[in-house]
């Protein structure tokens, strides 16, 4: 999904000169190419996310886009600060891009995985946050933001595999449904999101017919949306490679208490700090709960709660 | 604006400060009065303040905007009853400035992350081939905040030479003299060794500031800093170098007492 976004970004750098792309010493093999494409445009700040995002902020204070770029973790929670004091503060189109998120880097450890990034960003309200579940998605993403006038992040995958019956549909604070079913939802964020996929599959081949809805924003997010696919649905489960307080299942939990709706809501997501545990993405995602089998076998539970 | 001229200017912003911070009942008195001559120089001096291709002027030591606020007030650019709601309920002018102001661009408040935007302003001035100057003010306190160095190195690395920063080298911080908190050692040669072209300036003299911004200003290939020794609380004997007057507000007496002084000396 990088590779996508960034080829996406090459593109829009070429219509857009406002567009600039800062990096803070990361992106081998995936951030030569705009550095050729747009080499005045290409800014390595070193290892300094403080700074970077300070950068950033002057540059956009005088008519730039600047597009900061780091691993989920270090764009997000070590500049944080600067981030709410600069673009949110000011209300100026930065665009942070966090890459990986979840177990994406699973081999390297937790240090590395970006399980709480959802929920920083979202408490602020100028902030925008996009998280797109598959490559195509992340290309209309990048294309479908390139004037909005606030801060947005883009949680970008290294994961782009493409989501079935995604078609790379986005809009910001709606919901793409990819199927429809009485019996449950799921509503998932994230490339993580093919798992939720797969999930309503195993339920289907067992005769539980689950809608499956895939979030991409917040601020704005789909409320709305929600509300809608959830009319009448016993049961609800969200699907995030995230911690599960504040991310998208604290969202789902705000709005069915919000709208007075009547789904019981379960959230497939990470409930303890995975420290000292290293390895495959595959392998961390199972051990969390959150392989397909795994939120199929938790969904059909609540539905039988529910009933 | 000539030098006698810049020196009352950086008087009246002194009453102003006492004046509106006796009135709203809040402090951070001493660390405005230490830099009233700093902002004088720049916004007095070389700093184009208005147009789209303005100078850019940030605060990074924010709690010191009562200073700032001054001078857009002498200026003109903030009218009586704006200076007047300094601190009031719903004022624009609170202890720290934010953006939305005419003449305040960014907002501050947080130690440490002004010279970073003031880095990024300076590149976007270049890469747009614009002579626009940025001016950045800090406190020395401030440069206890690690990302402060890592907007110098990145500053030096991308040869910023329309980036001008003046530290307030008033020798104290919030809680103590600042050898005694986190000893800066020598400030200017820090900068040095950072790729910098650095100066030291007594930071009260309208006429060795603006020599060492014409200097700052004629530089080709590096950013420059002015470190400015300063007095914490100057001209008003009682607050001189007195680490209470980081936070404490005016008594009835003290502001009687301080006003008098100022006016003797404008007098």
């Amino acid at each position: 999904m990088r590779n996508d976004f960034i080829a996406e970004l090459v593109e829009l750098a070429a219509e857009d000169e406002r567009v600039m792309l800062l990096t803070g010493d990361l992106g081998y093999m995936v951030l030569e190419d705009f550095e050729k494409r747009h080499p005045e445009r290409f800014l390595n700040c070193g290892v300094g996310e403080q700074n970077m995002l300070g950068v950033a902020t002057g540059l956009a204070e005088a008519g730039y886009i600047p597009f900061a770029y780091s691993i989920a973790t270090f764009a997000t929670l070590r500049p944080y600060e600067f981030i709410r004091n600069g673009p949110a503060l000011h209300d100026l189109p930065v665009r942070i891009v966090g890459v990986g998120g979840g177990f994406d880097y699973g081999h390297n450890g937790v240090t590395h995985f970006a399980l709480e990034d959802y929920a920083v960003m979202r408490t602020q309200p100028s902030i925008t946050t996009v998280a797109a579940a598959d490559a195509a998605q992340a290309r209309a993403a990048v294309r479908a933001t390139r004037d909005h006038p606030g801060p947005i992040y883009f949680r970008v995958s290294k994961r782009g595999d493409a989501v079935p019956g995604l078609d790379g549909r986005f809009a910001l604070g709606r919901l793409e449904v990819l199927r429809e079913g009485g019996d449950a939802a799921i509503l998932a964020i994230g490339s993580i999101a093919h798992a939720a996929v797969e999930a309503a599959e195993l339920l289907a081949n067992q005769g539980l017919q689950a809608s499956v809805g895939i979030v991409s924003s917040f601020n704005p997010g789909p409320a709305d949306d929600i509300a809608e696919l959830l009319d009448g649905v016993p049961a609800v489960a969200t699907v995030e490679a995230h911690y599960r307080d504040g991310g998208l299942g604290s969202y789902v939990a705000e709005t069915i208490a919000e709208r007075g709706l009547e789904s019981r809501l379960l959230r497939c997501a990470v409930g303890r700090m995975p420290g000292g545990e290293a390895g495959s993405q595959s392998y961390l995602e199972a051990q969390h709960g959150l392989s397909a089998q795994q939120i199929a076998e938790r969904v059909l539970a609540a539905v039988d709660v529910a009933r | 604006m000539d030098l006698p001229e810049r020196a009352s200017f950086a008087h009246a912003i002194r009453r102003i400060v006492i004046e509106q911070s006796y009135r709203a009942h809040v402090g951070h008195i001493g660390s405005a009065l230490s830099i009233a001559d700093l902002v004088t120089a720049v916004v007095a001096g070389p700093m184009r303040g208005e147009g789209a291709d303005r100078d850019r002027l940030v605060l990074s030591k924010g709690h010191a905007a009562l200073a700032l606020y001054g001078a857009l007030h002498l200026q003109g650019r903030l009218d009586d009853e704006q200076i007047a709601s300094y601190c009031d309920d719903g004022t624009q002018l609170g202890v720290h400035p934010e953006p939305g102001l005419d003449g305040i661009d960014f907002g501050t408040g947080s130690l440490g992350q002004g010279l970073s935007l003031g880095a990024g302003a300076a590149l976007a001035a270049k890469r747009q081939g614009s002579d626009r100057r940025i001016y950045v003010i800090v406190s020395d306190a401030e440069l206890n905040e690690g990302s402060i160095w890592e907007a110098a190195m990145f500053s030096a690395h991308h040869r910023l030479d329309n980036l001008t920063l003046l530290v307030d080298l008033n020798g104290q911080q919030a809680m103590n003299y600042t050898p005694e908190v986190l000893d800066l050692g020598a400030v200017d040669e820090k900068f040095r060794v950072f790729g910098w072209d650095a100066q030291v300036a007594p930071g009260h003299d309208q006429e060795q500031l603006a020599a060492a911004l014409e200097r700052a200003a004629g530089a080709t290939g590096q950013p420059s800093v002015i470190v400015a020794t300063t007095t914490f609380g100057h001209g008003v004997s009682f607050m001189e170098s007195v680490i209470d007057w980081h936070y404490l507000p005016l008594t009835d007496e003290q502001y009687e007492q301080a006003m008098a002084e100022l006016e003797a000396v404008a007098a």
